[in-house]
């Protein structure tokens, strides 16, 4: 019953992503290109991967606010390691971003978990730290696409089957969050914690300690982000990503995570992720005064999260039916 | 720390005055910047140097404090008045709290100008801006003409829909369409000084526009995104992106071909007019008040405005000729 009410909920959102192609490419065809497609896809990558990392967060009743922070130091730090050893192979820029990203998240983890600090407070301050140590490293100083060297800047655009290596990761990283939810038992932690830390707490799981690794996954996927950005874009400053924090939120909210703890799939989050995509892509190509751009974008969330808590209302079951006519 | 920083700030006056005691007839200008050690002053220096050649009478001091706090810049103007300069050329880190400082400076009979970074209007006897509105204006769209014989549709990547500086220079670039036939300013979209969204952006151009010639981008933020798009599409050649920027952050779209051309101040020919200014002020050749026309060199001269504010010339024009010089320079 339950699993057919999750299933209903994703057809939901898959069917509003179509509308939305659908809505976009009467006003302008080229959209639904295959190869557009792959751009738009490409484009969102980053957020499906941050994305997947905050739905471990979110399930388990905290929230992550230092993602693009934690984004952009990992860039700055894996940009800056480029200019001084340009040689330096991509395996070990890739290991350097994950791992710093990871340690990172596990400063958020170990003080949510051992200081009982509400991780909304914590990452509100690291995501301050984060980007204040980026200038103390960089001292406000860009690093520009001309010092980068090739292959650093380039991995991400090599294209594999047809598709951005960038994509491919995204699409890597989706297939491995939804095994390792799905089929290993820290994966199903996450929601036991979620739904009920009190229980999870008899059945033998540490509530922190489950909490602190979706704080260092979190990390260490917005650390792999970090490079990828950098690259990306070919540039790396101070101010890289601000504000994407909340879109991170959006798309788990969009995809059905609920806020408060224990509920949410990996299929889902995908399609938050492509559904605001998606509304990014599409809103500079069908001629919308950008003044109503953000108001759009704005209005697609919450009509999507709407629709979401509509249904995933349970009804409760009556158990007093005299009661309830006596009212 | 307080007294290390002003230890330091000794030391660069105190270098700067033995440095100045060579010859005591003389004629001594002191440039004063935010901080000592950044590439756009130290260019501003080697421009001063080069006036002050020119002129053959003249010394210059460069100073400034060690990192950009106005308390720093007014313990360099006080040694500097103590050493009797003839002249102070500043970049303010502050525009009211230096003026105090300067109105004893010229109390003394020294000159002073600001320039680059302003000083409020009884601070100084004029302020040099490196452009203004209505030259950047007429450029950016220069820029992408020049490349366009034919003409052909261009557009707009500026920074948010309220950023006054961009607001004010697309209005001022719309005024003079009229001189450039043929050229087509199809839409305006707005990256928001984000990397991510002015790629976007730049993307949502070339698609929505097929037959686009040129993307024109006054903000430094947007010109690299909307580069790195072009390059990404495989539109070098196709789509030449051109505005504002910094060479230090252009030099990689340059070398690949994305931008042709762009433009910003000249910091060497800043420092240059700079100096020829509080030369010619000091030494009477013109006076500032609104409305007078000072000479500066091989720059032309300057015309001051009501509140004795110039323009110096249009932006300096950055391209594959002459990147190589400036990218490690600013």
């Amino acid at each position: 019953m339950l699993k057919t009410i999750l299933a209903a909920r994703e057809t939901l959102l898959l069917v509003a992503v179509l509308l939305l192609l659908l809505l976009v490419s009467s006003r302008f065809p080229a959209f639904i290109e295959i190869d557009n497609l792959v751009k738009v896809l490409t484009d969102t990558s980053p957020l499906i991967i941050l994305a997947l990392g905050q739905m471990l967060v979110i399930v388990t009743r905290c929230i992550d606010l230092s993602v693009a922070a934690n984004l952009a130091l990992t860039g700055m730090v894996v940009a800056m390691l480029n200019t001084a050893a340009p040689e330096l192979p991509i395996v070990f820029t890739l290991l350097i971003a994950v791992s710093l990203g990871a340690v990172l998240g596990a400063i958020n983890g170990l003080l949510v978990w051992r200081l009982a600090i509400p991780s909304i407070v914590v990452t509100l301050g690291t995501m301050t730290i984060f980007r204040g140590t980026i200038f103390l490293i960089s001292d406000g100083q860009w690093i520009n696409a001309h010092e980068m060297s090739e292959h650093f800047s380039q991995f991400p655009r090599g294209s594999v089957a047809g598709m951005p290596v960038l994509a491919w990761i995204a699409v890597l990283v989706t297939i491995t969050a939804w095994i390792f939810i799905a089929r290993t038992p820290t994966g199903r932690a996450f929601f036991a914690v979620g739904s009920n830390p009190h229980a999870s707490v008899y059945t033998g799981i540490d509530v922190g300690r489950t909490q602190c690794i979706a704080f260092i996954i979190s990390g260490a996927l917005a650390g792999l982000t970090g490079y990828l950005w950098v690259a990306r874009y070919a540039v790396a400053y101070v101010d890289i990503a601000s504000g994407f924090e909340l879109e991170v939120v959006a798309a788990c909210v969009i995809g059905g995570i609920a806020i408060a703890g224990g509920q949410g799939s990996v299929v889902g989050v995908l399609l938050g992720a492509i559904f605001l995509g998606v509304v990014k892509n599409a809103l500079p190509v069908v001629n919308i005064s950008p003044f109503w751009q953000l108001a759009i974008s704005g209005a697609a969330i919450l009509i999507a999260v709407a629709f979401n808590s509509r249904s995933s209302q349970s009804r409760g079951r009556l158990i007093l039916k005299e009661a309830e006519q006596s009212t | 720390m307080r007294a290390m920083k002003k230890l330091l700030t000794s030391v660069a006056v105190a270098t700067a005055l033995i440095s100045g005691t060579a010859d005591a007839a003389d004629k001594r200008i002191a440039i004063v910047v935010k901080a000592l050690g950044i590439g756009f002053f130290e260019a501003a220096a080697k421009g001063a140097e080069e006036a002050a050649a020119e002129l053959g009478d003249v010394e210059i001091i460069y100073t400034g404090p060690t990192d950009t706090t106005a308390e720093g810049q007014i313990e360099v103007i006080n040694a500097l008045i103590a050493q009797r300069v003839d002249a102070i050329a500043i970049s303010a880190n502050d525009t009211d709290a230096l003026v105090p400082a300067l109105k004893k400076a010229m109390s003394r009979g020294i000159t002073v100008i600001s320039w680059d970074s302003g000083v409020a209007a009884e601070g100084r006897s004029m302020h040099l801006n490196p452009s203004s509105n209505a030259l950047i204006g007429n450029m950016i769209v220069k820029l992408a003409a020049d490349h366009l014989p034919e003409g052909g549709d261009v557009a707009v990547l500026s920074a948010t829909t309220t950023s006054t500086n961009q607001n004010i220079w697309i209005e001022e670039m719309n005024k003079v369409m009229g001189d450039y036939p043929g050229i087509n300013v199809v839409g305006t979209v707005y990256g928001d000084d984000l990397a991510d969204k002015s790629y976007r952006e730049a993307n949502g151009l070339m698609q929505t526009y097929p037959d686009l010639r040129a993307i024109i981008a006054p903000t430094s933020v947007g010109i690299v995104a909307a580069a790195q798009a072009v390059a990404d599409a495989g539109k070098i050649g196709e789509v030449n992106v051109t505005g504002l920027g910094l060479p230090s952050e252009m030099a990689g779209a340059i070398e690949s071909g994305a931008s042709k051309s762009f433009a910003i101040w000249n910091p060497i020919d800043l420092g240059y007019s700079a100096t020829m200014l509080a030369y010619n002020l000091s030494q009477g050749v013109a006076e500032a008040k609104p409305g007078a026309e000072i000479p500066m060199g091989r720059m032309g001269s300057l015309t001051l405005d009501d509140k004795n504010e110039g323009a110096m010339a249009d932006p300096f024009v950055y391209d594959a000729s002459n990147i190589e010089q400036f990218k490690s320079i600013f």
